[in-house]
């Protein structure tokens, strides 16, 4: 052990920093991409049954390494770049949408002292990170140099731009709540019992922000950049292999992304819902599952995922002048009805809020 | 140390994204290191410890204004916009940027601007930067601050009313859906069932 230390510390200081945050990375980004991975299958699962089907069952004991097989097919398959594309923005596009979608994973609580980088304004961070996602989608549609790509770009770019209005302002609304921008903050303020999650006074707000979450992450029923009946599939319609990979990498990545933040703000994220429960979380070895951590988070972020497949097996997909209808003139009201009582209720001290 | 090497990489960056933006001829290219240059600036200030910044700097200008920036290029066909007239014009943007040159010397040499009246506060280590603004700009700079939500309000309106036609003239008319009726329609009002003899 000394020696490891030894050697540790032999190590100028810039370098262990570099390591120590290169580890972290690792840290998240491993279970994170396992997570996509089993979200994928339990995507085909979860619609399978939906609609009477199956599912993959063939790959493993009940299709459970279905997964592992796809990403090494995608893996081995060629890369083909269109004669006429941009190459390099082609290739660049792919990893423009990937990294916000990891990035943003560094100011998530997992519990209590388990989040990478605490600062004090994650709640603004994370806005901005998954306002530059669109950057990954708008380049691969122009520098596919194909039609239907470029339609698809056109689409998404205007509707992750309308989209982000609603949920910024739905965000106002938590932080009036908690009066923080640090997401760990927002959550210590849910603490008391389940009535004190932010999902009874911000009812609206979190309905809002979900519908608005699931459009940002064009998924259905709002995934007219994708149409495979119209725009065949959108802005990734000439890539192919592990670059065609990474964009659905990206895609699943946000989706656990907006659930984890649905969770964490309106629904106590890595609280549980026994708290204040003495009797319970008391217990011996029970007590550990009912008291906080991240298993609770773990489960809304599942209920969260599960809506997504839900809506995707549901809902008929919207028609382009439908969902800017539906997020100008439908949510962003809506918001701003509920902020201004909420001002309101937040001047008058009423607690809880409306 | 470390910060220092961060630094220097960083306005590496962001001088060859900002060379990029002029230089390019691609308009496209162009546009995408005019978003570079940003996103290095918002690093220089994430170091210059003013987070709330760098953040709403990417926000606004990075995940909006560039977006549709780039929507309205890569909508217009502009890879024919060659150089032509580069050498007309020439002698006029040379002086402008010696005049642009000149000033920016003249101010940054006044003592108002020396680097030791802008040496950052030492600030506690819970120093909260989102805190600290949203108390000036509610208080101190409470007026100043709703006049311009005001006058972008007005803009809002006005760009508005720039593309708002009448749309009920005659042959001009759009065509709109009214889409209350059509979500209120029922079957009886589309689907007509006949009966028949089988012929």
């Amino acid at each position: 052990m000394e020696f490891f230390s030894s050697i540790w510390y032999a190590f100028p200081e810039a370098l262990r920093t570099v390591i120590v945050i290169l580890l972290q990375i690792v840290a998240v980004v491993i279970p994170l991409i396992l997570v996509v991975a089993y979200t994928t299958y339990a995507e085909r699962k979860v619609i399978g049954f939906m609609q009477g089907r199956l599912g993959p069952n063939r790959v493993g004991p009940r299709g459970l390494l279905q997964p592992f097989a796809d990403t090494f097919k995608l893996l081995l398959k060629e890369v083909i770049i269109p004669t006429s594309s941009d190459r390099y923005l082609f290739l660049l596009a792919p990893i423009l949408a990937l990294a916000p979608a990891f990035a943003a994973w560094v100011v998530i609580p997992f519990s209590e002292n388990m989040v990478l980088a605490d600062i004090n304004a994650g709640l603004l961070f994370v806005l901005a990170l998954s306002s530059l996602g669109v950057y990954g989608i708008i380049i691969a549609g122009w520098a596919s140099n194909s039609k239907y790509s470029m339609l698809s770009a056109m689409r998404i770019g205007a509707q992750m731009i309308s989209y982000e209005i609603a949920m910024g302002f739905a965000l106002g609304g938590v932080l009036m709540a908690a009066n923080s921008l640090n997401l760990n903050d927002i959550v210590r303020a849910q603490s008391g019992s389940v009535f004190s999650w932010f999902v009874w006074p911000l009812f609206g707000l979190f309905i809002v922000y979900f519908i608005s979450g699931v459009a940002e992450t064009n998924r259905a029923p709002f995934d007219v950049a994708e149409g495979e009946s119209e725009i065949v599939a959108g802005f990734h319609v000439e890539y192919s292999g592990i670059a065609f990979a990474l964009f659905f990498l990206a895609e699943y990545a946000n989706m656990i992304m907006i659930s984890a933040l649905t969770s964490i703000m309106f629904l106590g994220g890595w609280l549980s819902p026994f708290q204040g429960l003495d009797f319970l979380t008391s217990l011996p070895v029970l007590g550990v599952i009912f008291g906080n951590g991240i298993h609770w988070l773990g489960l809304k972020v599942a209920f969260f995922l599960l809506l997504y497949l839900w809506f995707r097996a549901t809902f008929p997909r919207y028609r382009y002048d439908q969902i800017m209808r539906l997020g100008w003139k439908v949510l962003i009201p809506v918001t701003f009805v509920w902020i201004f009582f909420e001002i309101i209720a937040v001047a008058f001290g009423w607690q809880p809020w409306l | 140390m470390f910060e220092q090497i961060l630094f220097y990489w960083f306005t590496a960056v962001l001088l060859f994204a900002a060379v990029g933006v002029v230089t390019l001829r691609n308009p496209v290219y162009a546009a995408l290191s005019l978003i570079l240059a940003f996103f290095t600036m918002t690093a220089l200030w994430l170091l210059m410890e003013a987070e709330f910044l760098a953040i709403v700097l990417i926000l606004v200008y990075v995940g909006a204004v560039m977006v549709l920036f780039l929507f309205v290029i890569m909508m217009l066909d502009l890879k024919s916009v060659g150089r032509e007239g580069f050498i007309r014009y020439l002698p006029i943007g040379l002086g402008v940027a010696v005049m642009v040159a000149l000033e920016m010397i003249m101010v940054l040499q006044r003592s108002n601007f020396a680097s030791e009246r802008y040496t950052p506060p030492a600030a506690a280590a819970d120093f909260n930067n989102p805190e600290a603004l949203g108390e000036l700009l509610y208080t101190h700079y409470l007026y100043p601050f709703e006049i311009a939500a005001v006058i972008l309000l007005v803009a809002v309106i006005a760009a508005i009313l720039l593309t708002l036609r009448k749309r009920d003239a005659g042959d001009q008319a759009a065509k709109t859906q009214d889409i209350e009726r059509q979500v209120r329609v029922k079957s009886e009002d589309r689907v007509r069932l006949v009966k028949m003899k089988s012929e």
